[in-house]
């Protein structure tokens, strides 16, 4: 057994940094990269991928990603987890087989590959069954959407990564593996940590939430002191630098920027939180209340404490299913009164929306540059006379293509035919785009049977 | 007697935040910078309060979770973000600017 295993966050979302990966390779020694892809958003975006191209539906940036890091990989005997599969973790698997064969990699790397997440199959199975699948949120059956429904995928832990790794795997390429479970399976696997060490389980999920946004831990998107994060423009991502007894530092690459601080780590604990004691995940539950942080040198945090419970009956299942349409118009309005001639265009336009019997699920007029992301807590707190330009924002949400279609036709002519100094119109009319939602659901686990295959290139 | 005097500051002066979406409800981790700050936020930031705070901008309640280990509090703002995700028309569809958000409210601080 390792004393010591250190796992390098290279991906925090699907479209984060490229150069990450490459340096946490070659930055320092490292043992782990860990790359989380996939928010709830970005599943829906690969499902919309794979209905139009059965070959796709994974992260394509994983692919050439891989390619300029696979010989170093092999070299240095660095293993990858990634939940870049997406809805299609055996297309991205292939494609990266197909890579490492080109590079002459063949007989030196082994893929696994989790899935078993993807429920749409079993779907009317599960329902007629009596699992209703209700909406966390509102309660709702999905019954209600069930002929709109995309995708269906339960949230996969850590033990499908432990089994791909024993079996040999230097990839690991899954479906949706939670974010921690990319982290937290590495430890097991390495440790040897038993299914129901509570107290590790949450220690290693504690390790994997603080840098599974990537440089969100390491001095990126940091409030605190923001002026004086060093080095921005070389940020070093994160690496878990854990022990056996589920202690583990936070800390980075020397010579990058950025920093680790108890403050830095503090803001990603809170991050997307709900229940603090109750951090829940398939692998089991975290109480974030029983942390203790402590900077234990330059750019060093040691974490420690954690304290867990088992994990839950039920699996979370993410469901993508088709919403609606949707489609945002700007125009920049000029001083003097940029507020005020925004504000008379918005009421010309709906007046002319209301006029043509259009008829949608909302309208949402935000100014940006006065209200848009602090609402009216902003606009109350600066004089709308002053403000030298605004950009007048204005989104519509339907069921129906047609009046979000035609919403799209009505901003233009605003140009010539609405209040003056309006500009900033050179992208021309906005695009309907439908509106793939996401519902959550929760389902029993002995529902879900993960499956690892693990493949020699 | 001398009345204690007491000044009002912004909490920016002694906290600092980050938010984040869970589907329609933004959370806002709000932290204290310094450890005598973190009872100011225990007894003045309230869940209450916060609610008033972003009248207009949430639909639904505010709940609200204390971490002394990290002198920090949790709120989620319910009904925050337009439906949230991919349905939502917002600006900040993913509440990641809530937390500069409850930054501008004020706490009395003693003198």
């Amino acid at each position: 057994m390792k004393d010591r295993v250190r796992v390098a966050a290279g991906q925090g979302f699907w479209g984060d940094w490229l150069e990450a990966p490459y340096r946490q390779v070659t930055g320092g020694p490292i043992d782990y990269l860990m790359m989380d892809y996939l928010a709830e958003v970005t599943m829906s975006i690969m499902q919309k991928q794979k209905s139009r191209d059965s070959s796709l539906g994974y992260a394509k940036d994983f692919i050439p990603l891989m390619e300029r890091i696979l010989p170093l990989i092999v070299e240095r005997r660095i293993r990858v987890t990634a939940n870049a599969g997406g809805v299609n973790p055996r297309a991205c698997a292939e494609a990266v087989a197909a890579v490492a064969r080109r590079l002459k990699l063949a007989g030196r790397l082994t893929i696994g590959v989790v899935t078993g997440d993807d429920l749409l199959p079993r779907m009317d199975e599960l329902l007629a069954g009596g699992h209703e699948l209700r909406n966390m949120d509102t309660g709702r059956p999905l019954s209600d959407v069930r002929d709109r429904v995309l995708s269906a995928n339960a949230y996969l832990g850590a033990a499908p990564v432990v089994d791909a790794l024993a079996r040999g795997a230097d990839v690991v390429i899954t479906g949706r593996v939670t974010d921690t479970g990319l982290t937290l399976g590495p430890l097991m696997h390495e440790f040897g940590w038993s299914m129901s060490d509570w107290d590790r389980i949450a220690a290693g999920t504690v390790a994997g939430h603080i840098i599974e946004c990537g440089a969100q831990s390491s001095g990126g998107n940091q409030l605190i002191d923001w002026q004086r994060v060093p080095d921005l423009a070389n940020v070093g991502y994160p690496i878990v630098d854990a022990k056996p007894d589920g202690t583990f530092e936070i800390t980075k690459h020397p010579r990058t920027g950025g920093r680790i601080t108890v403050a830095g780590v503090t803001e990603q604990l809170v991050y997307e939180m709900g229940d603090p004691r109750r951090y829940i995940t398939p692998d089991g539950v975290a109480d974030f209340t029983s942390i203790d942080l402590e900077q234990s040198g330059k750019d060093r945090v040691r974490v420690s404490g954690v304290r867990g419970a088992p994990a839950p009956e039920q699996l979370k299942v993410s469901i993508a299913y088709a919403y609606g349409y949707k489609a945002v118009g700007t125009l920049v309005y000029a001083w003097p009164d940029a507020v005020a001639k925004a504000r008379a265009a918005d009421r010309v336009l709906r007046e002319r929306l209301k006029d043509l019997g259009l008829e949608f699920e909302a309208i949402l007029t935000e100014l940006v540059g006065y209200d848009s992301t602090h609402g009216p807590l902003a606009a109350r707190a600066t004089r709308a006379q002053d403000v030298p330009e605004v950009q007048l924002r204005v989104g519509v949400r339907a069921r129906e293509q047609a009046p979000v279609e035609r919403f799209t036709r009505e901003i233009a002519p605003l140009i010539l035919n609405g209040p003056p100094s309006v500009t900033g119109f050179a992208g021309g009319r906005p695009k309907p785009e439908e509106i793939v939602a996401y519902w959550p659901a929760l389902i029993d686990r002995q529902q879900v049977q993960p499956c690892v295959d693990v493949v020699r290139v | 007697m001398r009345r204690r005097r007491s000044r009002v500051v912004e909490l920016r002066a002694i906290a600092h935040a980050r938010s984040g979406d869970k589907g329609d409800t933004a959370n806002v981790g709000l932290i204290a910078l310094k450890p005598a700050h973190y009872p100011v936020l225990v007894r003045q930031v309230t869940a209450a309060r916060v609610a008033r705070h972003f009248r207009g901008m949430i639909k639904g309640p505010v709940e609200r979770f204390e971490l002394p280990n990290l002198r920090a509090l949790n709120f989620l703002l319910h009904g925050a973000l337009d439906g949230g995700g991919t349905i939502s028309l917002k600006t900040d569809a993913q509440g990641k600017v809530f937390s500069t958000a409850l930054l501008r409210m004020t706490v009395k601080l003693s003198a």
